[in-house]
């Protein structure tokens, strides 16, 4: 009775199950296996061979050992002969070990490739369903190098069975993402975009998978698979439930195929074709009015897929960003499962809506759901979702909303996971920063964050608050009362130790006055801290103290005891010891004037991109964060000091005047579009000049060509793409209050690395005092970016030069005697007066006119300067 | 794509005695990794509460920010799928539950045991529903019809455990009283057509 002592068979391994069960502690289980191993061992090498059967039960022990989590080293072999058995049992417990326990020897490999490709060839759909799963499990190069090419002759062969089909088109699609050089791209590659006809629900999946993936890489290859996609969906969501064999699931209709078709359609811009485009639309509209309908079924499974499908189909909504309509609609519909009692609704419409915030139509209506997102962010019980609150929060804010969502962001802080704190930390500052409207709020919310959060203050975050007090005078004033009044807390954080040692340092002088905070209190107040802190620290107040030396001369005394102090002069670090012998020399030696050389405030920081936000796009990506540089030191100091001061604040890069902090605004990829200042900065330059770069920033430079004749100007703008990325939708226009300006359109698209230029037309009616203004906005990378400049019309351009004899001119000069005719503005010159130069700045004014009278008021004016 | 090694199965219960666990796992070529990714699965899993999303956010372990660990939790069992960023997430959900369905019209009212015992044929099933990492069917009669074809050609090969359930009657008959003894079966029963929502 054959069956009776295979079953007994089948006992011996649920007997060693049941064995190893039973074990009482972890050493008998690894006793039992171990015994159990050499049996399988012996059985191996014995002799006798072993029949199929025997074979069949040793390796799946083998298998069951493995899966406990013990190394298995032999048994391949007895595997691949059973992969290669003619029965089916032996022929699928051979494939599964070899699936499992891949091994790379390369004998082996050339036997499993064998049987393999026996199996593909036989015409039996099991056989050769074994042998594509078993080429999908591995995926390995070796299997592609023999498969790729034999793979997609299978899966477009007429006579394939359906299930085969389905398994060759995944197999493919694994084997594209393991080795994608070795899967050759050909003629079957447009029969594969027909599979989507197919009659077979399942093989229509299989292929909408494959599609996705070669149309990422290929899409010009794929663009006819959009209007079968869309052909196929609009079936699916449309029809009654009819011809979707067994595939309707909990009354949904097919919703894995949905789903993937939204997500390769997905891969490309809204369709151009009116028909398809409206068709589409439909089905897109039919999607999220299901959505709205009554629930079919009670069941949680017909929610899931029924949202499964919504949120795909908003997805592609957010991918096509065109229909204002179906984007508002589809936010009102995430808004619903904001407050949904299903969790997974809730993170997912959270997540969902974060892509939305960018868009230009739906970030307006996705601010109308502020509230509830603070709210969740305060009540949610799950920190996956409270963390998409924040990234939405993060994403919703703008000018309007940025000091109400800072203040939440700060309050949730205090309560927060310790997982998440730090990029909570990071994004209050890139906020704060962002849209600060005064910079005195900005200053509060660092020195608050440091409060509440210090130890997840990163270095970043820190040095960023000094760079902006000292490159923004109207604040120094403020900050440096404040971080005084924060320093008094009995307990405050090293990281604001630090922040004041440095503020006080450059800009205690501006709250000395104040006999409350005298340099005496000032200095008392920071050494007060010196003994908690660690050597970074101590090193940098050592700086300060030295500052201190430079702004206060009397409190001199004072820190020079502290640094002849034996526990600073002999410290044991070599940092402290040293800084503390060269600022006392240096104290003792250097004249008043040396030291206010060597001490004096420092330079403003070149703008940049703000080396937070370089830090959360990291945190957001893979990987984990790089050590931080700790060798952050440059040698700043003239020739009588060689002090290395550490450089806190990273500056490598030479020091430049007039940095705009907020221009690292634009550099932020997921930001939504910005209310812009107007960029003047260059505007001086060209009173009397025509040409140059009137504005310039990490994406776009804008160079001007002009021309004026009488009363018209014409003016050549030419924008330069300094990327190497497309900026799409780029147009400008010209805001002015008392000129006529034409602009000519422009191409919507400048290429990377290219410029474009506009021609403005510009005629002057009347006199007048306000520069036109130019806006330009183009999309960067998905980001939308604004940009404004003032372009430099004045009236002085449009002036013109008349002949006329002195007396003329002084008579009529002598005319204007009125008291509101006469202006007079006595200013002090920046640089040297030269009269040649004067005079040619003047010419160049065009504003006046004979050599004689010119002269003559050069000299006028050369008298005043 | 699912994960290759994606789905790992999981008994809180010590059905094994190192608190251990029984995988499937499709392949890992770094054994100790795969081990270890089990366990950590298995800890972030487990002691998250009923009603929080059933969403977890990829650690380093399992391949970075763009995967994802998708389970579900029935009676004892934990299913868990590690997905990049190129699955739906509620669409994984209702695989799993697919999977779980398919598993109880396979064994006949599926229970932990027989997962324990017929890990191969689990694997086989899970064959049919994903295959090297990536969704290949999930219509459940496509599926059960599947199994049956491997079903029928065992049996004409005279095959070891003609049905999975009258394999499960053959280990219940073995007069091995410690199973019982052990472990409760009705209790741990998955039940799956009376789901609790989750």
């Amino acid at each position: 009775m054959p069956a009776v002592s295979k079953g007994d068979g089948m006992r011996g391994l649920a007997v060693f199950i049941s064995d190893i069960r039973n074990c009482k502690s972890k050493e008998a289980e690894i006793k039992r296996i171990n015994k159990e191993l050499a049996n399988i061992r012996s059985k191996f090498k014995g002799d006798k061979a072993l029949d199929g059967y025997s074979k069949k039960k040793y390796v799946c022990k083998l298998l069951f050992i493995f899966l406990l989590g013990h190394d298995i080293d032999f048994g391949h072999m007895e595997a691949v002969n059973l992969l290669s058995s003619n029965k089916y049992t032996e022929k699928q417990i051979g494939y599964l070990f070899i699936s499992v326990l891949v091994n790379s020897n390369s004998d082996l490999i050339r036997l499993i490739n064998n049987g393999i490709k026996n199996d593909l060839a036989s015409r039996n759909p099991t056989f050769m369903n074994l042998a594509l799963h078993c080429i999908a499990n591995v995926g390995s190069r070796e299997m592609a190098e023999a498969f790729a090419s034999e793979i997609p002759r299978v899966l477009v062969a007429r006579d394939t069975m359906d299930s085969v089909k389905q398994s060759a088109a995944l197999c493919l699609l694994r084997l594209n993402r393991t080795s994608p050089d070795l899967v050759p791209m050909g003629e079957w590659t447009a029969r594969v975009v027909h599979l989507l006809n197919d009659q077979h629900l399942g093989v229509v999946t299989a292929a909408t998978s494959l599609i996705t993936t070669l149309a990422q890489k290929n899409p010009d290859d794929f663009k006819t698979s959009v209007s079968l996609a869309v052909a196929r969906l609009s079936r699916i969501v449309t029809s009654a439930s009819i011809d979707l064999q067994d595939y309707t699931y909990y009354f949904v209709a097919a919703p894995w195929l949905s789903v993937k078709l939204l997500r390769l359609l997905q891969c490309y811009p809204p369709p151009e074709d009116a028909a398809l485009r409206s068709r589409l639309t439909e089905c897109l509209e039919t999607i999220l009015n299901k959505a709205q309908e009554p629930p079919k079924s009670k069941k949680v499974q017909h929610s899931n897929a029924k949202n499964a499908v919504l949120f795909e189909a908003i997805a592609l909504i957010i991918h096509h960003d065109s229909e204002p309509t179906l984007l508002v609609r589809a936010c009102n519909q995430l808004g619903q499962f904001l407050q949904h009692r299903e969790t997974n609704l809730r993170y997912l419409a959270l997540e969902s809506m974060c892509t939305l915030a960018s868009s230009e139509f739906s970030h307006e209506a996705v601010k109308t759901h502020m509230e509830t997102v603070i709210n969740a962010l305060k009540t949610e019980r799950d920190v996956s979702v409270r963390q998409r609150a924040v990234d939405l929060l993060y994403a919703m804010c703008d000018r309007s909303n940025a000091k109400q969502i800072v203040a939440e962001m700060l309050s949730y802080l205090e309560t927060a996971d310790y997982s998440i704190r730090e990029e909570i930390v990071l994004k209050v500052a890139i906020l704060a920063e962002k849209y600060a409207v005064d910079y005195t709020w900005y200053v509060d919310t660092i020195l608050n964050l440091i409060r509440i959060a210090g130890d997840y203050v990163s270095e970043e975050v820190w040095y960023r608050v000094i760079q902006i007090v000292i490159n923004r005078d109207d604040v120094q004033g403020y900050a440096a009362k404040t971080v005084f009044e924060a320093l008094q807390a009995p307990a405050c954080h090293e990281n604001l130790v630090k922040v004041g040692g440095y503020i006080l340092g450059e800009f205690g002088n501006l709250i000395a006055g104040d006999s409350r905070s005298s340099p005496l209190v000032q200095f008392n107040l920071l050494h007060s801290k010196f003994h908690l802190c660690s050597v970074p620290t101590r090193a940098l107040l050592l700086s300060a103290y030295i500052k201190f030396i430079n702004l206060f001369p009397e409190v001199k005394a004072t820190i020079q005891d502290v640094l002849r102090s034996d526990s600073q002069l002999r410290n044991a670090d070599v940092e402290l010891q040293q800084r503390a012998v060269e600022y006392l020399r240096l104290s003792c030696i250097a004249s008043t004037d040396i030291l206010a050389t060597v001490l004096e405030e420092m330079p403003p920081f070149p703008e940049r991109e703000s080396s937070i936000l370089a830090k959360l796009k990291k945190k957001k990506g893979p990987g984990k964060l790089p050590d931080m540089d700790d060798s952050r030191r440059s040698v700043n100091g003239s020739t009588d000091s060689t002090h290395s001061f550490t450089d806190v604040l990273n500056l490598n890069s030479a020091p430049s005047s007039g940095a705009n902090l907020l221009i690292d605004v634009f550099s932020e990829s997921s930001a939504p579009p910005a209310a812009t200042d107007v960029s003047e900065e260059n505007f001086p330059r060209f009173v009397c000049k025509n040409n140059g770069v009137i504005y310039e920033n990490q994406l776009l430079q804008i160079g001007l060509k002009s021309e004026y004749r009488q009363n018209l100007g014409r003016m050549y703008v030419f924008y330069g793409n300094k990327t190497s990325t497309q900026f799409l939708s780029f147009s400008s226009s010209v805001s002015s209050s008392d000129l006529n300006v034409h602009s000519k359109a422009v191409d919507p698209v400048i290429e990377g690395g290219a410029q474009m230029q506009q021609i403005l037309n510009i005629e002057c009616v009347s006199d007048f005092s306000d520069a036109p203004v130019l806006n330009i906005q183009f999309r960067y990378g998905g980001a939308l970016q604004n940009i404004a400049v003032k372009l430099p019309v004045m009236l002085n351009k449009f002036f013109q030069p008349t002949e006329m004899m002195s007396q003329d001119f002084f008579q009529r000069w002598k005319q204007l005697g009125a008291p509101q005719q006469e202006v007079q503005k006595i200013f002090k010159a920046k640089h040297p007066m030269d009269t040649e130069v004067a005079k040619a700045k003047v010419k160049r004014h065009k504003s006046l006119c004979r050599d004689s009278v010119s002269q003559r008021l050069c000299e006028l004016l050369s008298e005043q300067f | 794509m699912v994960l290759p090694g994606e789905l790992f199965y999981h008994s809180y219960q010590n059905s094994f005695k190192n608190g251990g666990c029984a995988s499937v796992t499709a392949d890992l070529s770094a054994e100790d990794m795969q081990q270890q990714i089990i366990r950590e699965t298995f800890h972030l899993v487990s002691k998250r509460d009923d009603n929080v999303c059933n969403f977890l956010e990829g650690g380093s372990l399992i391949g970075g920010s763009d995967y994802k660990l998708i389970y579900r939790h029935y009676a004892t069992l934990y299913f868990v799928f590690c997905v990049d960023s190129s699955e739906s997430e509620l669409g994984i959900l209702d695989l799993i539950q697919v999977f779980v369905e398919t598993l109880d019209k396979c064994f006949e009212n599926v229970c932990e045991l027989d997962l324990i015992f017929h890990m191969d044929k689990v694997h086989y099933i899970l064959q049919e529903v994903v295959m090297g990492g990536m969704v290949l069917e999930t219509n459940m009669n496509e599926i059960v019809a599947q199994v049956e074809v491997q079903n029928r050609m065992e049996k004409s090969e005279g095959g070891l455990s003609a049905a999975p359930a009258r394999a499960v009657s053959a280990v219940k008959n073995m007069n091995l009283p410690e199973i019982p003894r052990n472990i409760n079966i009705g209790d741990i029963n998955i039940k799956v057509p009376s789901l609790s929502p989750f």
